[in-house]
């Protein structure tokens, strides 16, 4: 009986993760972060003049730029709570992830603390990005040979 | 028109990599490095050429265009200096991303304490 009840505020009291509405935020706040980095390419190709590849890059540093400040000024962490991979799959989940990783072992000293555990997290995407693309220009170098 | 298109690519990759969060035990890591490494192979045949083509901004956005443009340096630095510049040219053009992140993270950590 009482192992009974105990379940039912358990169960009540879970929070449930509605798959549809998520992935719907995740939808809505990453085309959000589409948008804007389109709309960055051609402002930055407009005001200093360079072509789009140039553009693309001043883009990617902005957004950096603005995650990391976001992240140490301590709301970013609520939004990437509320909108999960719609902030995580694009640039600024990177930042986020390298600017925390920082901020917490900050306490620790600049070599061991900031210097250790910077890449952390976000070193393995720098690892795998690395090993899988050598593998994959080894594989397209072989095809052209033959 | 292309910012719609945008949009529209941007958005998928979110909900793709929100919807293998939900429904299996992966963390984000494991979420990013798939991607990471689905972009570096889109590139081998020119595929994410394509669609940054069409969306922009939209494919450079996400972590598919780190993976897209380390293999594309890669591809490239074959391309130009023969054997060398495959693992010479890997950084080429996402050096400017990491290193932005890395100094800027630095001295942000240096100004801000962390908030509890």
């Amino acid at each position: 009986m009482e192992k009974n009840k105990y379940k039912d505020i358990v169960d009540e009291n879970t929070p449930k993760e509605n798959v549809f509405y998520d992935c719907l935020i995740a939808f809505i706040t990453g085309g959000i972060m589409g948008v804007i980095g389109q709309y960055l390419i051609e402002f930055y190709t407009v005001i200093l003049n360079v072509p789009t590849k140039s553009a693309a890059v001043c883009m990617l540093v902005t957004l950096i730029f603005i995650s990391c400040l976001f992240t140490s000024l301590g709301f970013f962490d609520k939004w990437v709570n509320f909108c999960k991979c719609g902030l995580i799959i694009p640039i600024t989940g990177f930042a986020h992830a390298t600017m925390s990783a920082a901020l917490d072992y900050k306490k620790e000293g600049l070599v061991t603390g900031i210097g250790a555990n910077m890449l952390k997290l976000s070193g393995t995407v720098i690892i795998f990005g690395v090993v899988s693309s050598w593998v994959f220009s080894m594989i397209r170098m072989v095809v052209g040979l033959i | 028109m292309i910012y719609l298109n945008a949009f529209l690519f941007a958005g998928f990759i979110c909900m793709l990599g929100q919807f293998i969060l939900s429904k299996t035990k992966l963390t984000p890591g494991h979420i990013t490095v798939i991607f990471v490494t689905v972009g570096a192979f889109l590139d081998v045949f020119n595929i994410y050429d394509k669609f940054v083509l069409w969306a922009g901004g939209g494919a450079l956005v996400p972590i598919t265009s780190f993976g897209h443009m380390l293999t594309h340096g890669a591809i490239q630095g074959y391309n130009t200096e023969g054997f060398l510049g495959l693992i010479g040219g890997t950084f080429d053009l996402t050096s400017a991303g990491i290193t932005a992140t890395i100094v800027i993270t630095f001295f942000f950590t240096l100004i801000f304490n962390p908030k509890d």
